[in-house]
């Protein structure tokens, strides 16, 4: 049973990543685009996650962790690039 | 408010805590050498850091603290079933709007937390921090300050800022004593 | 019954991530679209790291606990996020829909 669900729980992370670059496409503004990046990097988590599990290894946890962190900081220095037109002053 | 700790070689004993346990969880064991190396970590990363940084609020109530995280945990879960149904809802009768809320508080430490707390509950985001948002360190000498909120579905704007007023900032003044 | 528990936990999580994402298509301006990715996603990861979590704890030899951290991690930098991008949409004089009650609030200082 547990197949079947990480198979349907697949689907759905799958949709709502092409939801994600439907707005990435379509903007129309650039926070709208980094908005649309940021949810990615979480979902890209999750396929991770997701992905270690139907392999039952536990091996992607450290990827998951870096993508975290690296998708944060980005976001982070994307909106800076924009509040500023500098990222560091 | 108090900003330093009763010991020297501990000034702050929550970033300590964070770091034993984030050391014990990254390498998922609890065996000897860990818990030893962790507790050298946890006391000598804060010493190595805290003279770059400024001194924070001290945490006086550490029993209110923590009933205060599970009060938000609990208000997350369901705030989000909250927004779950509004996204899904009807689009057209949802009204936004952005409120001020004027804050009692006046560290930039607490107003941080209530506005991480205000993000992740009820259909809220804050936004902004009026005035003089940009100057923290002097964060005494300025007047009144406001939190700008943006709502995603406002129907009493007075209920929501008394809701956020009692609810989150009343326990942060007495956890931080400020 | 772990298994169970496991699916169930899954299947929440992955509705709050495609809830978080349909608001991001659906709504109409950039800050309602904000509310859907910073809630429903936070929290639907919380649970799919749950899942996992309870999922090697079982299967595999030992407890696992690291999957807190993602979650706590997640927790802790989604209303950072959240609050730089709504102030850079402020900053660039992003236009809120029509019926956006108290717009004479929002003043930009950047």
């Amino acid at each position: 049973m547990l197949e079947t669900v990480i198979l349907i729980v697949f689907a759905m992370i799958g949709l709502s990543l092409l939801l994600n670059i439907w707005r990435l496409l379509v903007g129309p503004s650039v926070p709208d685009r980094i908005l649309a990046l940021d949810t990615m990097y979480i979902n890209s988590i999750a396929l991770i996650i997701l992905y270690g599990m139907s392999m039952g290894t536990a091996l992607y946890y450290e990827a998951a962790l870096l993508i975290a962190m690296l998708g944060f900081v980005s976001t982070v220095a994307v909106c800076k690039y924009l509040l500023r037109g500098d990222i560091i002053e | 408010m108090r900003l330093e700790t009763r010991f020297k070689w501990l000034p702050a004993p929550i970033l300590s805590l964070l770091l034993f346990f984030v050391w014990l969880l990254l390498n998922n064991s609890v065996s000897l050498g860990h818990i030893v190396l962790a507790v050298i970590l946890a006391i000598v990363i804060p010493l190595a850091t805290s003279p770059f940084s400024t001194k924070q609020p001290l945490v006086i109530k550490p029993v209110l603290a923590l009933r205060h995280i599970l009060l938000v945990l609990y208000d997350i879960i369901t705030a989000n079933v909250q927004v779950a149904i509004l996204i899904l809802g009807p689009t057209k009768k949802l009204t936004p709007g952005f409120i001020k809320v004027p804050l009692d508080l006046t560290h930039s430490m607490p107003i941080t937390i209530l506005a991480s707390t205000v993000s992740l509950t009820p259909g809220t985001v804050s936004a902004e921090v009026y005035p003089c948002s940009e100057r923290f360190t002097e964060g005494e000498s300025c007047e009144q300050r406001f939190l700008l909120i943006h709502v995603l579905d406002l129907k009493d704007e007075q209920a929501l800022i008394n809701t956020i007023k009692q609810r989150y900032e009343t326990p942060l003044k007495e956890i931080f004593q400020c | 019954m772990t298994e169970w528990i496991i699916s169930i936990l899954l299947l929440i999580g992955g509705t709050f991530v495609l809830v978080g994402s349909i608001g991001l298509v659906k709504m109409p301006d950039f800050f309602m679209r904000l509310h859907g990715p910073t809630k429903a996603t936070t929290l639907g990861m919380a649970a799919l790291l749950t899942a996992a979590m309870i999922f090697f704890s079982t299967t595999q030899a030992g407890v696992s606990v690291k999957e807190i951290l993602i979650s706590l991690f997640l927790l802790l930098t989604a209303p950072i996020s959240a609050y730089m991008m709504i102030k850079s949409a402020i900053h660039h004089k992003l236009d809120s829909i029509e019926k956006t009650q108290g717009k004479d609030n929002v003043e930009d200082e950047a």
